[in-house]
């Protein structure tokens, strides 16, 4: 719990707190920290607080609280054995995540997401209108069929067949997967799982998928298979990759935006320099023949360089002669 | 023991004042919660206990703690008193099933990620707080997290909920020059990955669509602003996507392909012919900017034959890029 909590909002958990912890006389107190989202120490700061607190001072009006011997036992709360209604912000994420839930194509829960609206619009009243104003949309870009059947395959540890595209290397490629997990991140559904061609954990992106074919073989990923962190994204840079700087005209300050960047440095007339790291500089190369000149290269020479050879081979392509007066586009 | 004005004493405070206000039948004058509830005898003085009485009553309201203020006169001639009424108080008694509660905790988890993490975990704890856990286990495998790494969000979101005027600088597209808007907002929706604000710009006097992340600085709230109403027919996703998306399907394009490559063309187009290493492709397209982005980023591998346009669009791209690294590399111009 973070030391930043202000009084109301550890009020706020008490008050949750309470119920969860009587109608579960006797948990374990680790097991119990670890479901209430705190560390031990805090709760049992918390049942220490409490255990102060009641609707009069009389020893039989106070709360009662018990943690010695590793049990929690919580009683003589009657008042507040049951939790305050869900605030607007509760009540908020729950609607819009299940209104986003049933938007998705091919799950197959729709029946019990419909069912568990009705009760907790119920449940809520006047939030639910509120919560309405709030959409998200987790549907985008993936067939129902290759959703649930990805689904099914993790759920049946199947190992599966995979054409996939990677656009960074305008590549079509096949191989074996063990998926681990189906998620949604940014809008763009993602399978994880060990393949056997890179021998690592692979996120799949679900609409360059071209084609899926569960197997009938086990497809338990190996013991020491990891699910990537994806807090900070689906990229993550290594210490080995290159360092490229880019200079961005004020019509390509997206890029900042888009792509994950190490440093921005924004000029006066709006222009910025930004810094980033790669393995590989083909998905570069080809962003930076998009931007037409809006973003140029600083840094390294060989990917300018690069840049220049491909641009005039394109340009060969369409017959025209190398002309070019140093101007940008 | 903690500081008697420590956070750990409010927290004493205001949950001996909840007890006491939802055991009471009748509504407790102020005097009589001074002497139930023990922090309340640490106060100076009588004016010290009123100014916190009246904070600690508005800071439970914020809760969205339902306590009432009720005439109790008789002994207390004139006098007021208070109470939390239990029903108005308590959530619902509602019995969710396991597969239910399951894909509540699946809703609730989207967020695990995003700044309303807190709030959706304290949720489902609210709603499992009667019940034993029998989790359905029909959901693993699958995991949608929303993001909200825009630091506009909160604010934002707060306005949206409270329909409160705001006001914020704004980055536009491209110029990247930063405008003052003064808001009516109307919706808040995630479109591909991104948040959009939908309201009315009280500047330009029209709707407009606002991305989140182009927020500059802080929202703040307009005081004394014209309270609006929103419009029944406002669908925020509906609006950002006429706005700022995809434009119907209006042309189909000729392209050249070298063998092997140009992998997402022709995945959407069709096949017209193979001429050695090239084949040609029918590609539909909806906006020519975007084709020739996209065709720009094939390098020499994907050729434009028609339309003119979009293939004019593509050599002005390529010429641009080399001009602008030539210029760099001291190459010759």
């Amino acid at each position: 719990m973070s030391t930043q909590e202000t009084a109301t909002a550890r009020l706020a958990r008490l008050l949750t707190m309470v119920p969860w912890l009587v109608n579960r006389q006797g948990i374990d107190t680790e097991q119990a920290a670890a479901d209430l989202g705190i560390s031990v120490e805090q709760l049992e700061t918390d049942l220490r607080l409490l255990y102060l607190c009641g609707y009069g001072q009389m020893p039989d009006e106070l709360i009662d609280a018990e943690w010695e011997g590793g049990r929690v036992f919580v009683s003589n709360a009657d008042t507040i054995a049951r939790p305050l209604r869900l605030g607007r912000d509760e009540a908020l994420t729950l609607m819009v995540g299940l209104r986003a839930l049933a938007a998705v194509p091919g799950l197959g829960e729709r029946d019990t997401i419909e069912r568990a609206m009705a009760k907790l619009e119920a449940a809520t009243g006047a939030s639910a209108e509120a919560a309405s104003r709030v959409e998200v949309s987790i549907d985008e870009g993936v067939e129902a069929g290759l959703l649930a059947d990805a689904r099914r395959a993790v759920e049946r540890r199947r190992r599966m067949h995979l054409r996939y595209l990677v656009p960074s290397r305008d590549e079509s490629t096949e191989r074996d997967v063990d998926p681990m997990r189906v998620v949604n991140l940014d809008a763009h559904w993602y399978l994880e799982g060990w393949c056997h061609r890179a021998q690592d954990t692979r996120l799949f992106r679900m609409d360059r998928i071209e084609s899926l074919e569960v197997l009938d073989v086990d497809g338990t990923p190996p013991a020491d298979a990891r699910l990537r962190d994806l807090d900070a994204g689906t990229f993550t840079p290594r210490e080995d990759d290159t360092k490229v700087t880019l200079h961005l005209s004020r019509g390509a300050a997206w890029v900042a935006d888009y792509y994950p960047v190490d440093s921005v440095d924004v000029a006066p007339d709006g222009s910025s320099t930004v810094t980033l790291r790669t393995a590989d500089t083909l998905w570069l190369r080809r962003l930076l023949w998009r931007l037409g000149g809006h973003a140029i290269v600083v840094a390294p020479p060989e990917l300018a360089r690069a840049v220049t050879d491909g641009a005039l081979e394109a340009l060969a392509a369409y017959g025209v002669a190398d002309t070019t007066p140093a101007a940008g586009g | 023991m903690s500081s008697p004005t420590g956070p750990a004493a409010k927290t004493e405070r205001l949950l001996n004042l909840v007890l006491c206000l939802l055991y009471t039948r009748r509504a407790l004058p102020k005097s009589k919660i001074r002497d139930i509830v023990p922090q309340y005898g640490d106060a100076a003085s009588d004016e010290a206990f009123d100014r916190m009485f009246e904070r600690d009553k508005d800071e439970l309201r914020e809760l969205g703690i339902p306590l009432v203020t009720e005439d109790i006169g008789g002994v207390w001639d004139d006098e007021v008193g208070y109470r939390i009424d239990q029903r108005e108080y308590a959530l619902p008694d509602i019995e969710f099933e396991p597969d239910e509660l399951a894909v509540l905790g699946l809703a609730s988890r989207t967020w695990a990620h995003a700044s309303l993490a807190g709030p959706a975990a304290q949720a489902l704890r609210k709603l499992k707080a009667a019940g034993i856990e029998r989790d359905g286990d029909s959901l693993v495998g699958i995991e949608p997290r929303l993001g909200t790494s825009e630091p506009a969000f909160e604010p934002v979101k707060n306005a949206v909920v409270g329909q409160q005027t705001i006001s914020f600088g704004y980055r536009t597209g491209g110029q990247g020059e930063v405008n003052t808007r003064r808001v009516q907002p109307w919706g808040l929706a995630s479109w591909h990955g991104r948040w959009y604000l939908t309201g009315f710009d009280l500047d330009r006097g029209a709707p407009r669509v606002f991305r989140l992340s182009r927020i500059d600085g802080t929202v703040s709230v307009v005081r004394r602003a014209a309270p609006y109403v929103v419009p029944s027919d406002h669908r925020a996703r509906e609006m950002i996507r006429t706005t700022v998306g995809e434009r119907e399907f209006s042309g189909s394009a000729t392209v050249r392909v070298r063998e092997g490559r140009g992998q997402s063309l022709r995945r959407r187009g069709e096949t017209r012919g193979v001429e050695g290493e090239w084949t040609t492709l029918q590609v539909p397209f909806t906006d020519d900017d975007a084709l020739a982005d996209e065709v720009s980023g094939y390098g020499a591998d994907v050729v434009v034959v028609e339309p003119v346009e979009v293939r004019d669009l593509v050599v002005a791209r390529l010429r641009g890029a080399l001009a602008a690294h030539r210029a760099l590399t001291g190459g010759a111009a």
